[in-house]
């Protein structure tokens, strides 16, 4: 309850849903493009945790206070900002409901609740279990608890992470953790090893993850701190039992000290429940991310399919600039720019080891298509060497702090 | 085409287009991040002339290579136009060593200012100094000293002459002092 009253504006109204990258740059970027827009932000939490940098809470190298940004930054570009859940959209009557009981009237509405898990793929599993074996997938509370458990863990502990199948949030995420918790082991609890079941028989920038894994913790040697078993070698995780700290692969069962599930993922549960979701994530338009399903509604970042954009902060922080234009345009009957977009993400492999891959888009509407343009993008060079992976991870570091404040800021 | 991009600058095609600059550079070209640098307010031939030497490789960088290779000349232009006219804003930047900056200061009048004028605002070609990032000045001027970034005959005299008196600290002084100005 407690809605603030909205006055009906000269600008067109939009309501946006969820205040992560995706949400909240779209709904400072509407206010940028049109400040006659009437623009209502509604996010379930009064603080927002990124997943960015969240890897280094894990190795002890940062402060999870760091990753925390508020909503009033968005307040100064006159976003009204409302902290509920919504229920559903009624797409029909243009209206969206909130968990405290509101009914908010749109022109247009941006859906953006990122990603939920399936937990029914892995027997066993569930939101009471991640209690035990936390995903840390979603930042906060889950970033503080495994932390906790690997500083609890004793020398000479196996840690299990597991790889989930593709698409999932943030696809060399998985492999920065590991790299990341490796870090940690090393300097204090270096008789530790990591188990790694994939359900993958590759990763994101995996010759570059290797390099660091070989460079910092003997990996490819009888004495590697890691042992990645991949989706060929039965790495696939199939059940877990919180009670004995088991997972279960194709491979066999494995006990661990602390162990990590990384679930296999789908649209977050708004996108379900207002029925935009098709084989798992939300059918769009590439060029404006309108549902292909609704119209009327918008869906962008970890929720939507905009193959081949990976499921990043940077993407959705990109995406959004395309929906808020769009959005905009298609509200007052006007022709949608043709988007531009880019997606780069950095990731840490050890000490002065950062590196990155980059992507840009051009927007294909004939195909429904972002398509990487031809001779850009790619991955660091493997041979670029010791000054260059130092600047890389002076760079990661920049970005963190200039994405959070072209979101939040 | 100058006229056709500053046409295109308020254009939300090329909003989305530098949209996809920002992550990395921050709103409106100026980030709080330590290195990588503001892009805003350079002029446009500068902005240009970088994003070219980045897309051919004339120019070293650990990732804008790869990311301007993703534009074309107009798109490049109406880029540049749009950043040029974004102010450059000269952020805090707490690492700064404010016990070098008297030194650098008189040592930038020497060595630098005759192309890097006004405080290292502005000049001829040589981008912005005053309040750029420290970190990325100090990646610039690696890259000059180990030739990997090309110097023009007169910048290359003066680098090593600075060099050659004052050694790797005349630099650190310099451009401790360039970061801080406001
Ligand atoms: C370990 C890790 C590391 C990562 N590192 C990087 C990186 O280095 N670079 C990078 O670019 N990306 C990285 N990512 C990916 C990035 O975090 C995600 O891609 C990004 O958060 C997606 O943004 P989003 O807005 O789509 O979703 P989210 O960030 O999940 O935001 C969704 C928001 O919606 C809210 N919400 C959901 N449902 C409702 C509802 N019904 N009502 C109201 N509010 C609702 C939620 O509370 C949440 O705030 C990483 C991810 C992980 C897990
Ligand atoms: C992934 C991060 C990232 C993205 C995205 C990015 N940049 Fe950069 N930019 C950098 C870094 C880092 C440098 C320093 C050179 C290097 O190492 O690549 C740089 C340098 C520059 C410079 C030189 C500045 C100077 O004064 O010397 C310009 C101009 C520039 N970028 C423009 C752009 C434009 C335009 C875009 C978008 C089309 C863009 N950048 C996107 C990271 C990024
Ligand atoms: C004779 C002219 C000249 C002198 C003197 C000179 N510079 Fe420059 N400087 C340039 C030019 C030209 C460029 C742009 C180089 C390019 O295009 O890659 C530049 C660029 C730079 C840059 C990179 C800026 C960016 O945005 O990428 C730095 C840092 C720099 N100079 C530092 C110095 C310092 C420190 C001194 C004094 C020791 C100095 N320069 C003296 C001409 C000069």
């Amino acid at each position: 309850a407690g809605l603030p009253h909205i006055a009906r504006a000269a600008g067109p109204r939009f309501v946006v849903v969820g205040g992560g990258p995706a949400g909240a740059t779209t709904a400072k970027y509407l206010k940028r493009m049109d400040p006659a827009a009437e623009v209502t932000l509604i996010e379930a939490n009064p603080t927002y945790t990124t997943c960015f940098m969240s890897n280094e809470v894990l190795a002890g190298d940062r402060d999870i206070a760091t990753l925390q940004v508020g909503y009033d930054g968005l307040r100064g570009h006159g976003v009204t900002v409302v902290h509920d859940r919504v229920t559903g959209i009624d797409a029909d009557a243009k209206t969206v409901a909130t968990a405290g009981g509101e009914s908010l009237a749109y022109d247009r509405v941006v859906v953006a609740p990122g990603i939920d898990f399936r937990y029914d793929a892995i027997e066993g599993y569930s939101a009471e279990a991640a209690e035990v074996m936390p995903h840390a997938w979603k930042a906060g509370p889950q970033t503080t608890l495994l932390r906790q458990q690997l500083e609890a863990m004793d020398d000479g502990g196996t840690v299990i992470v597991s790889g989930p199948p593709n698409p999932f949030r943030c696809p060399p995420g998985p492999y920065e953790r590991i790299s990341l918790i490796a870090h940690y082991l090393k300097r204090h609890k270096p008789r530790s090893k990591i188990l790694v079941l994939d359900a993958k028989d590759k990763f994101s920038k995996m010759p570059l993850f290797l390099q660091a894994w070989e460079q910092f913790y003997g990996y490819g040697t009888d004495n590697s701190m890691i042992e990645w078993v991949s989706k060929t070698d039965g790495g696939t995780v199939t059940a877990v039992n919180p009670a004995t700290m088991e997972v279960t692969a194709v491979a066999g069962t494995f006990k661990g000290d602390v162990v990590n599930i990384i679930p296999p993922q789908k649209a977050g549960a708004l996108a379900f429940e207002a029925g935009l979701v098709e084989d798992g994530w939300a059918p769009v338009n590439k060029g404006t991310f309108e549902s292909l399903v609704t119209p009327g509604v918008h869906v962008l970042g970890d929720s939507s399919v905009a193959a081949s954009m990976p499921k990043s902060g940077s993407s959705a922080n990109s995406q959004a600039k395309a929906a808020a234009a769009g959005a905009l345009a298609l509200a007052k009957g006007e022709a949608p720019p043709v988007p531009h977009l880019a997606n780069a993400c950095y990731s840490i492999g050890g000490p002065d080891f950062g590196f990155s891959v980059a992507a840009v888009y051009a927007y294909d509407d004939f195909e429904n298509a972002l398509k990487p343009v031809a001779g850009a993008g790619g991955v660091s060079p493997l041979d670029a060497g010791a000054e260059a992976r130092r600047r890389e991870l002076f760079y990661a570091h920049s970005w963190f702090e200039n994405i959070k404040a072209d979101i939040w800021g | 085409l100058l006229a056709a991009a500053q046409e295109a600058a308020g254009d939300p095609t090329v909003e989305v287009m530098a949209g996809a600059c920002t992550f990395c550079h921050g709103p409106d070209g100026n980030g709080l991040g330590a290195a990588t640098p503001s892009i805003a307010g350079l002029p446009v031939e500068t902005f240009e002339y970088m994003m070219q030497s980045y897309r051919e490789d004339m120019n070293p960088s650990t990732v804008m290579g790869r990311i301007a290779r993703g534009y074309d000349d107009e798109q490049i232009t109406a880029l540049a136009v749009y950043f040029g006219d974004k102010p450059f804003e000269r952020l805090p930047q707490p690492w700064i060593d404010q016990a070098l900056v008297a030194e650098g200061k008189d040592l930038a009048a020497e060595y630098c200012e005759s192309c890097h004028e006004n405080e290292g605002r502005d000049g001829e070609g040589v981008g912005i100094l005053a309040g750029q990032k420290l970190q990325y000045m100090r990646f610039s001027v690696a890259d000059f000293l180990s030739g990997a970034r090309e110097m023009e005959r007169r910048q290359a005299r003066k680098f090593r002459d600075l060099m050659d008196d004052h050694g790797p600290d005349g630099f650190e002084k310099i451009l401790n002092y360039y970061a801080s100005v406001k």
